[in-house]
């Protein structure tokens, strides 16, 4: 089955990103990393070449859930942490729509955590985008489960003392397919990630750090600043060595006797492949990046194929339809008769 | 017949009973739901009215010969159509000690017991605290006792076979299967084809099975201990095509058929939770009638997929017991502001928490009503009976889909194990339950107002992803009157709560009838759900003695028949029992400003016919 994220033999559609603004007043404080994520997507979108009507947005509660709003498209604004759950129903009922769930730190780790791993597993084809600012926005500035440890808000004053998730690390152990992570400031490589994403056949999942300017302002600009980001900034590449930092002095390197990756100056940089099938690959470049964000890997980790739950669902239906005779009135009198019967005249 | 009943016996009297109720009861493992089931198809292949109930424990294989691991099914079988699976059994058929013990206060003085010798032992007797036997004292004087050595005679039978000796000890219930239907000169073929199509790839096991169900018979047709035969001439009923069922199954059949007369594939969410995950196991078969289902990750995740599967142009339909409807609770909210079809199957247990799960009881009613934030009303039915939960299955798809809401079905573990004859309807004549999608924009300048309603319905358009020029965002904020978009409004607000429960309100639901054959009752009694064969016996016991009293009965708990208060409000005195502690009497009182009165029970079994003949008579007769 052909995924719907790109269709074949479709006549080609002219629409710009104007056609997916919706006339809604966009309502994020000013400044916030979510405009340019949302421009982002409006402006990739047309290159997907599907119809509106065959896009859903699904988020749940948070600041970046109020994205469906803005898109048009078909979306719905759902409850908090369940998007997952409402998209795997419409997408495994409905293959030829392209479903995207949109959903922060702390609903798609903290209150939707279940969801997010089930989905990730059964890697139903849903592409999901994680807003990841280390804070609660819409509830006015508490820790959340990114946050670092010892993070001083609202809720924690004394510190915060909960070790934070990877999200990658978390997605890569659910065996996701596709991993990825790119930045709301960049929108080159913002557009490249949804792209591949959208390419995907399965669950795609990407983090995109999201500066949330009002309660933790600047928590990424040691990869933003032009005087820090090449020296922090990984940006892996299909098929490059894995290099950065000034002329390429610091490789990603996998020390003889080790089990993960750790960076090095010099030494024989490793190459990328996403297409690696053992996730213990991208699951050791996912944790190159700590609380500090010192050296943290931008692009796609991993891209694997594996069969979909909305294809193998479907295919349990069309092979049942297919051995069943007569009409679907026939084939339900047919079922209630079924077993000991016994008529009375 | 003559298969098995070529012995060389006395003929035997054969006696003519009305109704029988027999009790097959033995530890977990012993094969006493199979036992039950296959007398209960003999039953109803010779045209008996049938009602059962069975009754086991939670834990899978508790210790054996305990107590706590007896599993019993109680079967009632009449020549004339009969409402419960009977107060008390006129045989008990007990495996082991355990059974005897557990199960030898329901019976009345005189009530046959047939008892497995061969599990009396000092063991199994200290097991349950037995210091002697009591086959051996005088505990059962006032009972028939038949002291039958089912296991070593099922071995005995079956020594020829090759099968090993466990397997032909597991025989034995089919010993006491070919007794007991020998004793009411039951038909038993459709037993014997069960056992073949059961045991197929054992071909062994069909043949030892046979021999120890004609061993048994042919034991009843020889031994001096069973002086007389009974017969229990077929039912009266309705001509037609029968077929025995459970409430659970009809559930699922029900539900199969909401998809086919709506023409809508069915997306089935849920997660396994006791009495309820029969209906996913029965659906998950169907799936040529393009029925999805989804074992989601937890409760929540179960009705989440349904929804978003009703969102996509699915019928959505979760199932669950009360923990689960509890999770559910803010999807099902959420479900109420989308305005979104969505049919949540509670199968009731005893509560709260884990409660008792194989127990019934019927306490999520104001669960149902009530259990949600804000104002969220839904639609709630509720099935009378095991073959009702077919009808109540399509009638809840009806209302979802037609009015766009939620709906709560309200079955629980007495109709959703026990069962009954179900006369097959017509398929044809089921409800047509199709429903339009939205196709074009339905508003001024071409602009779709996905909140506009249906005068009629106040249904809002039902406008499905892939639908070109109908791009709309729903969500759960408070949305504007007809544009659907986010508001803040305080009149839009109080508006639109009031139109969502305007809307449910306003279901045309069928007036509820009264059945008051004389037409002259003071006492009208009112019950909902699975106490319909309860109270109907007792109403009926009630008028043979020429004390008069009125029945109706609840099927749609939300909205209420538009004729009830005029119905209640005719009646000196209406009483209300319920396996609860007054849900619906409170409910009743709270609108219709009746002095219901609650009559209550919560042990985790059904009322008894003789618990309510008492009770009403009462009140008939003292007012």
């Amino acid at each position: 089955m052909a995924s719907p994220a790109i269709p074949a033999g479709r006549t080609p559609l002219k629409l710009t990103a104007k056609d997916f603004k919706s006339d809604q007043e966009v309502r994020w404080c000013p400044g916030c990393g979510d405009y340019a994520i949302l421009a982002a997507v409006q402006q990739f979108m047309p290159e997907l070449g599907i119809p509106r009507e065959n896009i859903v947005f699904v988020s749940g509660i948070g600041c970046s859930s109020r994205f469906p709003y803005y898109m048009n498209t078909y979306g719905m604004h759902s409850i908090h942490g369940r998007a997952p759950a409402i998209a795997t129903g419409l997408s495994s009922s409905r293959p030829d729509l392209s479903v995207w769930v949109v959903t922060g730190d702390g609903d798609a780790l903290s209150i939707g955590g279940n969801h997010l791993i089930h989905a990730l597993r059964r890697n139903v084809n849903v592409k999901i985008l994680l807003f990841n600012n280390r804070i609660y926005g819409l509830t006015k500035g508490q820790y959340s489960p990114t946050s670092e440890i010892g993070k001083i808000t609202k809720s924690t004053p004394a510190g915060s003392a909960d070790s934070p998730f990877n999200p990658l690390s978390l997605a890569l152990g659910a065996e996701a397919s596709f991993v990825a992570r790119t930045i709301d400031s960049d929108r080159k490589h913002l557009q490249s990630v949804l792209r591949a994403a959208a390419e995907h056949h399965g669950s795609a999942f990407v983090e995109i750090y999201q500066n949330c300017n009002i309660f933790n302002d600047g928590a990424f600009e040691l990869l933003k600043d032009a005087s820090s980001r090449d020296d922090h900034l990984i940006r892996l590449e299909q098929g490059q060595p894995i290099t950065f930092g000034a002329d390429g002095r610091y490789s990603v390197v996998h020390p003889e006797g080790s089990f993960g990756l750790q960076v090095r100056e010099g030494g024989e940089a490793i190459v990328h492949d996403a297409t690696v099938d053992d996730p213990a690959y991208a699951f050791a470049l996912s944790r190159l990046s700590g609380s500090d964000l010192s050296t943290t890997p931008i692009g796609v980790f991993r891209n694997v194929p594996r069969p979909t739950y909305d294809e193998i669902v479907q295919k349990q239906l069309l092979d049942a339809r297919a051995q069943a005779t007569g009409t679907p009135d026939e084939m339900l009198s047919g079922l209630l008769n079924t077993g000991d019967t016994w008529t009375i005249l | 017949m003559n298969e098995v009943a070529e012995v060389d016996a006395p003929e035997k009297r054969v006696e003519q009973l009305e109704r029988v109720v027999i009790r097959f009861a033995g530890d977990s493992g012993d094969g006493m739901q199979l036992t039950g089931d296959r007398f209960t198809s003999e039953a109803a292949q010779l045209g008996n009215d049938i009602s059962t109930l069975p009754n086991f424990p939670a834990e899978i294989r508790a210790p054996a010969g305990t107590l706590p691991g007896v599993s019993s099914f109680q079967v009632h079988f009449a020549d004339y159509d009969i409402l419960t699976p009977g107060d008390a059994p006129n045989v008990l058929v007990a495996m082991n000690p355990a059974a005897l013990k557990a199960n030898l206060a329901d019976l009345p003085a005189g009530a046959d017991i047939i008892v497995n010798t061969d599990e009396f032992t000092r063991r199994n007797l200290a097991k349950v605290g037995y210091a002697a036997s009591p086959l051996e004292d005088d505990s059962l004087a006032g009972y028939a006792v038949h002291p039958v050595a089912l296991t070593s005679m099922t071995v005995a039978a079956l020594a020829d076979t090759g099968v090993a000796k466990k397997d032909a000890e597991r025989a034995k219930n089919m010993f006491a299967l070919g007794l007991l239907s020998w004793m009411y000169s039951r038909p038993y073929e459709s037993t014997l084809r069960f056992l073949e199509q059961k045991f197929a790839k054992r071909p062994e096991l069909v043949a030892a099975n046979t021999a120890a169900f004609r061993a048994g018979w042919n034991f009843g047709e020889t031994t001096e201990d069973f002086a007389v035969r009974y017969e229990v001439k077929p039912a009266r009923m309705r001509p037609g095509t029968y077929r025995n069922i459970t409430g659970n199954a009809a559930l699922a059949l029900g539900v199969v058929a909401a998809g086919v007369r709506s023409g809508l594939p069915v997306f089935l969410g849920a997660y396994p939770i006791t009495p309820a995950s029969d209906v996913l196991h029965e659906l998950s078969k169907h799936k040529r009638f393009g029925i999805t289902t989804m074992q989601a990750e937890d409760e929540i995740a179960a009705v989440g997929a349904a929804l978003g599967a009703s969102y996509g142009g699915a019928l959505g339909v979760t199932t669950t017991s009360g923990p689960g409807v509890a999770l559910k609770s803010e999807t099902i909210s959420l479900a109420v502001a989308l305005e979104l079809p969505l049919v949540v199957i509670d199968v009731q247990r005893a509560g709260p928490s884990t409660g008792m799960p194989t127990k019934t009881e019927q306490a999520d009613l104001n669960l149902a009503l009530y259990g949600r934030h804000g104002e969220a009303p839904v639609a709630v039915i509720a099935p009378r009976s095991p073959s009702d939960c077919f009808h109540a299955a399509i009638e809840a798809a009806r209302i979802a889909l037609t009015y766009r809401t939620p709906v709560i079905l309200l079955s629980d573990n007495y109709v959703a194990n026990g069962s009954e004859p179900w006369l097959l309807p017509d398929v044809t004549e089921l409800p047509d339950l199709h429903v339009p999608f939205a196709d074009a924009p339905n508003g001024e300048d071409g602009r779709f107002l996905p909140y506009l309603r249906d005068p009629q319905t106040l249904a809002r358009p039902w406008a499905v992803p892939g639908t070109p020029g109908l791009e709309h965002r729903i969500g759960g904020l408070e949305k504007a009157d007809k544009t659907g978009d986010i508001s803040y409004d305080p009149a839009n607000h109080d508006f639109m709560v009031r139109i969502r429960a305007e809307r449910i309100a306003a279901i045309p639901v069928p007036d509820i009838e009264v059945e008051d054959p004389d037409d002259n009752a003071r006492v009208l009694v009112l019950g909902w759900g699975s106490t319909y064969g309860p109270i109907g016996a007792a109403c009926r016991a009630l008028r043979q003695r020429s004390l008069p009293i009125a029945q109706a009965h609840l099927r749609h708990l939300n909205p209420m028949p538009a004729n009830l208060g005029a119905v209640l409000a005719a009646y000196d005195k209406v009483v209300i029992p319920e396996m609860n502690l007054g849900q619906l009497a409170r409910e009743i009182r709270a609108r219709y400003l009746i002095d219901a009165i609650p009559f209550n029970q919560v042990s985790g079994l059904p009322f008894t016919a003789a618990t309510l003949e008492n009770m009403l008579e009462d009140v008939v007769k003292n007012g």
